[in-house]
Parts: structure tokens; sequence; C-alpha cells
């Protein structure tokens, strides 16, 4: 809401009112308070009928359980992490459809279609995989440059399967079998899973397609991008 | 083959005329640098921060590109580690330097001065292209 500001600054640093004080300055004569929550019904101490002579019959049982352990020391806890790290903003010149250069990691120097940007921010992208062998695949925006050629396709045809869970690692939780593992030697690389290919192959339809209206365009995404003798970065247009 | 000549013009052709016999020796995904030396004033050095030559950046507008792109020294030695006798230092490019191209670099770790004059890799990441 729009108001005169609540606090002032005095000088340099110093504000008039304390972060308290601003906070007490909130109107509550015209605000209504959110309603009381109500209280957990409060659970009664149980009293058990104990047997034995001399055990003075009844024993009283606290409804919430005292802790077995305490610590020796206070040990200070650490405040609480408000931060959040905002989602990265999609440079301008990414647009779904954009052939992006991979600069680094397994394809680097492969160029590659855009799809779209994921919720953590990442960048989907895709070879297409029969065209240059890159899957469809998370990469970080700062990796990859865009240059200025795009293929032609819908961003709605995207299946909405292909999020950041898609692509999370399978947990390897079989605690069982660590110990004969540790000694078979190495793990076999599992063959990727059905439906990821079958989508693999959805999605990479829909782009060739488009690919293959424009001529050369094939040739272009299979070949790698290099910096050859006398070429500066700087220098080139992308 | 040379994949930057085949392909539909407008893309990553090379803006100023260069001849070919101007610079030495192919990089692929990365500038090629060299290392000029600490930051210094006539008797004093700051071994904290390196000077860098990036080969082609002739002015300090050109450097506008480069800032902020990581720097690799990349280097030999006698002893394997991790099975491999190859080492790397990297860094960033923090600032421009003069007015000639030349560019200040903050290592992981400082430099070795065995290095001034070698030759260092600066990547074209985080790219803000």
């Amino acid at each position: 809401m729009v108001h005169k500001p609540r606090n002032s600054l005095l000088a340099s640093g110093v504000s008039k009112y304390s972060r308290s004080q601003v906070i007490a300055k909130r109107a509550l004569y015209k605000r209504k308070p959110a309603g009381t929550v109500a209280a957990a019904p409060a659970v009664a101490n149980k009293t058990v009928e104990v047997k034995g002579a001399k055990n003075g019959g009844k024993r009283v049982i606290a409804a919430s359980k005292a802790p077995r352990f305490y610590a020796a020391e206070d040990v200070p806890t650490p405040l609480k992490n408000r931060k959040h790290a905002g989602t990265a903003k999609l440079r301008s010149t990414i647009v779904p459809g954009t052939v992006l250069i991979l600069l680094a990691g397994r394809y680097r120097g492969k160029r590659v279609v855009f799809l779209k940007q994921l919720e953590s921010g990442l960048l989907l992208v895709s070879g297409p995989f029969k065209v240059n062998g890159v899957p469809l695949k998370r990469v970080n925006q700062a990796y990859v440059i865009a240059t200025s050629t795009k293929v032609d396709i819908d961003a709605s045809k995207i299946d909405a399967q292909l999020n950041d869970a898609y692509f999370a690692r399978a947990k390897a939780g079989k605690k069982a079998a660590t110990e004969e593992a540790f000694f078979e030697g190495e793990k076999k690389k599992e063959p990727l899973a059905e439906n990821k290919v079958a989508l693999q192959k959805s999605t990479d339809k829909v782009i060739l397609e488009a690919v293959n209206k424009v001529e050369h365009l094939r040739q272009y995404l299979s070949a790698k991008f290099s910096l050859s003798k006398g070429q500066a970065p700087h220098a080139l247009k992308f | 083959m040379n994949a930057n000549t085949c392909f539909p013009s407008g893309h990553e052709e090379p803006r100023s005329g260069r001849s070919e016999t101007q610079h030495s020796r192919p990089a692929t995904l990365y500038a090629k640098g060299r290392v000029l030396g600490f930051k210094r004033a006539k008797r004093n050095q700051r071994p904290d921060i390196s000077l860098i030559q990036i080969e082609g950046v002739k002015t300090a507008a050109d450097t506008d590109f480069y800032l902020g792109k990581r720097v690799a020294f990349v280097y030999r030695a006698k002893r394997e580690v991790n099975g491999s006798k190859i080492r790397c230092i990297w860094g960033r490019i923090t600032r421009t330097h003069g007015g000639s191209g030349a560019v200040k670099a903050r290592f992981r770790n400082n430099l070795p001065a065995k290095s001034f004059g070698a030759s260092v890799r600066v990547m074209m990441y985080p790219s803000r292209v």
C-alpha cells in the first residue's frame, strides 16, 4: 500500500525509527487480525494404574516425552537463511529455435538447437541427436553462445514432460549391494530408459522437420564450431 | 574441414578483414593470451594480479568482450597428479589494463613468475553473447 514513508533518515546510516518501531507503525486500527489460530486441543497427561505394593498405585505419563539427550554445552544454532537465488534471466538473443554453440563440457563446440528454459533457469537443448549426437540436455546459459541462426519450431510443441524432474538422477539406493559392487569393479552402464529414447525421437522429429526445410542447416548443425587461425572471438559476429 | 567457411554468410564471419599471417597457432574454443607479468609500479609488484595480452585485441574497447571470462594457465609438471602430468591454474579476467588491449586477471592461486611470457587460454565462457 502506498503511503507516506514510515521511516526517515536523520543522518547517513541513522534512521529515525528502529526496526521494531517501524513495524509497530502498521495502522492496526484499520486492519482486522487474521483470526486467531485455533489452539491445538491440549492433550492431557495420562494417568496409568501401576501394579505392585509400595509403588504409589499410579503414574502420570506426560503427553509429550522429555528429550533423552541434553547437550553438555549450549551449541549456537546458525541463523536461518532466507535468501533464495533467483532464476537466471534468459538473454534476449536466445529464443526457442535458436542455434547455440556449446562452449564447455563433453559436447563443446557443437551447434545445438534451443528448446526452452526450464524452471531452474537451465536451457533445454537438443542436437538433434541424429544430426550431431547431442541428446536432450540441460545447459547453463553462461556456457553457451547464441548465434543469429534460428530454426523455426513451435515452442508449444515441446513435450511438457521435459522439466527439471525429468533429468533428475536415479537414486542408486541399493545399500545391500555395495560391498559386492565394490569388489566387482566397474559399474555396468545402464541403457537409457525406453520412454526417454521415445521422447528424444519425438522431440527431434519436430526439430528435424524444420531443419530440413532450410538449405545447409543440417550440415551446419552437424559441424563443430572452432576458432581458427587469426580469429578473435570479440571480432566475430555470431 | 574448416567449419567456418562453408556456411550461409552472416554466421561467424570475422568483422575485420584480418590476414592469416598475422597471428600464430590455431586454438579451438579459447583465445590465446600471453602472461606479461604481475601488476606493478616501477619498483614494486603485486603478484595477486597478472597482466595478460590477448591475441588480436589491440584496443581497450575490444577488451569488453573478455571481461569476466575464465582463463586457464596450463603447464606440465614431472610428477603425476590425479592421473595426469598436465596441471592448470584457473582465473578470471577482471578488468582492462591500459589502452592497448592488455587485461588484468586474477587467478585462484597466484601465477608463478616462471609463467611470464607463457601462453594462457582465455575461454569464451561465461558468455554474455
